[in-house]
């Protein structure tokens, strides 16, 4: 390619570079720069603050945060339960679907896809009201068959959320899958079916490890997402103050640093730990699940 | 390869080497048909309750059987809606369209540039960009957003509607996404082509690349504005008056008066929240053909 040419290419590229730089790169910058320094106040709090270098103090305190270390702890032990039921139930009705004709299997699809066209706030909303027990059907539901829950207590809050996402994630997840599995070549399906193999036979050694790439990446989606959850428990914080603490994820503990607790700089600390940990956790999880392909 | 390719290679051999269906094939069948209606249910009750909520005064709320409807109230909760503190609601819908609507659209044209000069133009630092373009997908967006609120606090921009349109104009996603749809689109042969003919680059990208990446523009386009209007941490953080929030914020304050002062808006929460729906939902069914190929693209590739 002529010399100028690839110039004059990059040129379509650099306002979008020019954007990166002054919204991703410069925040983040300002960011790591931010949680290195600590505001303190000068003399007896009348002189205003000022800011100190302190070093990796800030991320000291975070790693000893019982606060934060928890709150990160919870929300994993949460995507550890949450993440494979979820893809569990998705995968399950993209073979459901795949093995039905593509007829029947649309009008399915459009159902179940329905929750996915619906605001995450929304979602939240309607289900913190269907779970109240004023005005939500499902309390006097479980008095039917004599269960008393109560869906905002300690022990319940999780389960509560969870359901909530994955009644959000299994339309959109069960998509990814269910396009994966259409890309399956139908003939190896006839030459299983020859050699004497059941539909279940075809499903387990066939259909899902071919769609193994697409269940890696769903997961991987929704790790990155879950160790970033706020807006539902923020949602649910508005209704049962008592159970949602707002140190419930990590994500409300620095949104309350920086808002509520005016500590920037800590806040900020808080932001990079959090992107190092995605970053491992993400790496972590690409590993385990690419290992048994090598 | 897109879906629906893939699909119309498939389905034909799928019909043929379909074996009659025996007994034993009809019934476990009706056992799939079983599992997917229950989970149809699943996904589709919540959306029904809040339909026949929205249609209730605060007694037929909180005494009638949820699933059915009782005295229709939909038109007084509708008033109620628009008119509540001097329509705010309306005022919240409307901003929700603009951020949604023309951050979307600068977005979208900025990234199908990008994605084209990515695509079509080999030049030093092209990987670079990319690697960033991808490597953004995972930072989480506490460590984006805090420092924006700071940065944007000191120029003046925060509590003004720029400071959801700007950052909604550089989108790692839609770049992406645009990069994708360029390779599969625009021949390199028609660039040539159009080279040796005498056209200026901006004129070849404005007269024959946007035209022929319509498909994809308008995919990456819903999909932005789809993930605008869903936002709630960068609204959140930076929008702090009643007047500039969006549908979102606005919902997310009534639901958590009752809290705060003891006002029980539920009614109003339920009835803002299915209208807050149907932009999206008309959106979405309008468009389906469009982020049904956007929503599997970012998987297959």
């Amino acid at each position: 390619m002529i010399r100028s040419l690839r110039w004059k290419g990059a040129v379509f590229t650099v306002p979008f570079q020019l954007g990166f730089v002054f919204l991703y790169l410069l925040p983040m910058g300002y960011a790591v720069y931010q949680s290195l320094y600590r505001s303190q106040s000068s003399g007896l709090g009348l002189g205003g603050t000022t800011d100190t270098f302190a070093g990796l103090g800030n991320y000291r305190q975070g790693l000893t945060d019982s606060a934060f270390m928890g709150s990160v702890l919870r929300v994993v032990l949460f995507a550890c339960v949450q993440i494979p039921l979820m893809l569990l139930i998705s995968l399950a009705l993209a073979l459901c679907l795949d093995a039905l004709s593509s007829r029947t299997a649309g009008r399915f699809r459009v159902m179940l896809l329905v929750p996915y066209m619906i605001p995450g706030v929304v979602a939240a909303i309607v289900w913190i009201n269907l779970y109240s027990p004023d005005v939500g059907p499902l309390t006097p539901l479980g008095k039917v068959f004599g269960l008393d829950w109560n869906f905002f207590s300690p022990s319940m809050v999780w389960p509560s959320i969870g359901n909530l996402l994955t009644w959000h994630g299994i339309g959109y997840n069960m998509v990814i899958i269910y396009s994966a599995l259409q890309g399956v070549p139908r003939e190896l399906f006839e030459a299983a079916r020859l050699d004497g193999a059941s539909e279940w036979r075809i499903a387990r050694s066939i259909k899902i490890p071919f769609v193994r790439g697409a269940l890696v990446l769903t997961g991987m989606l929704s790790i990155i997402q879950m160790l970033q959850i706020f807006n539902e428990p923020a949602l649910f914080r508005n209704i049962t103050p008592q159970t949602v603490s707002d140190s419930f994820t990590p994500i409300m503990i620095i949104y309350n640093q920086a808002f509520n607790a005016g500590n920037y700089h800590y806040a900020a600390a808080l932001s990079v730990l959090l992107a190092l940990i995605l970053g491992v956790a993400s790496f972590l999880f690409y590993r385990l699940t690419s290992r048994e392909t090598d | 390869m897109t879906l629906t390719e893939e699909r119309a290679k498939a389905s034909p051999v799928r019909r043929l080497a379909r074996p009659a269906p025996d007994a034993r094939a009809r019934g476990s069948q009706r056992f799939l048909l079983v599992g997917l209606s229950l989970a149809s249910v699943y996904s589709l009750f919540p959306v029904w309750w809040l339909i026949v909520a929205a249609t209730k005064d605060r007694t037929g709320l909180y005494q009638s059987n949820g699933l059915w409807f009782s005295d229709w109230h939909l038109w007084s909760n509708l008033r109620q809606v628009f008119t509540y503190e001097n329509g705010i609601f309306l005022r919240w819908t409307a901003n929700s369209f603009l951020y949604a609507g023309v951050g979307s659209l600068g977005g979208t044209l900025l990234a199908l540039a990008t994605g084209y000069g990515l695509a079509r133009f080999d030049f030093p630092g092209r990987n670079l960009v990319f690697a960033c373009v991808v490597g953004s997908f995972l930072i989480p967006i506490a460590l984006l957003t805090l420092p924006l609120y700071l940065l944007f606090s000191k120029i003046g921009l925060v509590d003004t509607p720029w400071a959801m349109l700007i950052p909604c104009l550089v989108n790692p996603f839609s770049v992406y996404l645009a990069k994708v749809y360029t390779e599969a689109t625009i021949p390199f042969e028609l660039l040539e082509a159009a080279r040796i003919d005498g056209a200026g680059e901006l004129r070849i990208f404005v007269s024959i690349v946007l035209r022929m990446m319509t498909t994809g523009g308008a995919t990456v386009f819903l999909l932005a504005f789809v993930n605008t209007w869903n936002a709630f941490f960068l609204p959140l953080t930076v929008l702090r008056g009643e007047s500039n929030w969006t549908l979102n914020l606005g919902l997310y304050n009534w639901s958590g008066k009752r809290a705060e002062s003891g006002i029980d808006l539920t009614s109003l929460v339920l009835t803002g929240a299915l209208l807050s729906i149907i932009p999206m939902a008309i959106m979405m069914i309008a468009m389906r053909r469009y982020w049904r190929s956007g929503v599997t693209l970012g998987a297959l590739k």
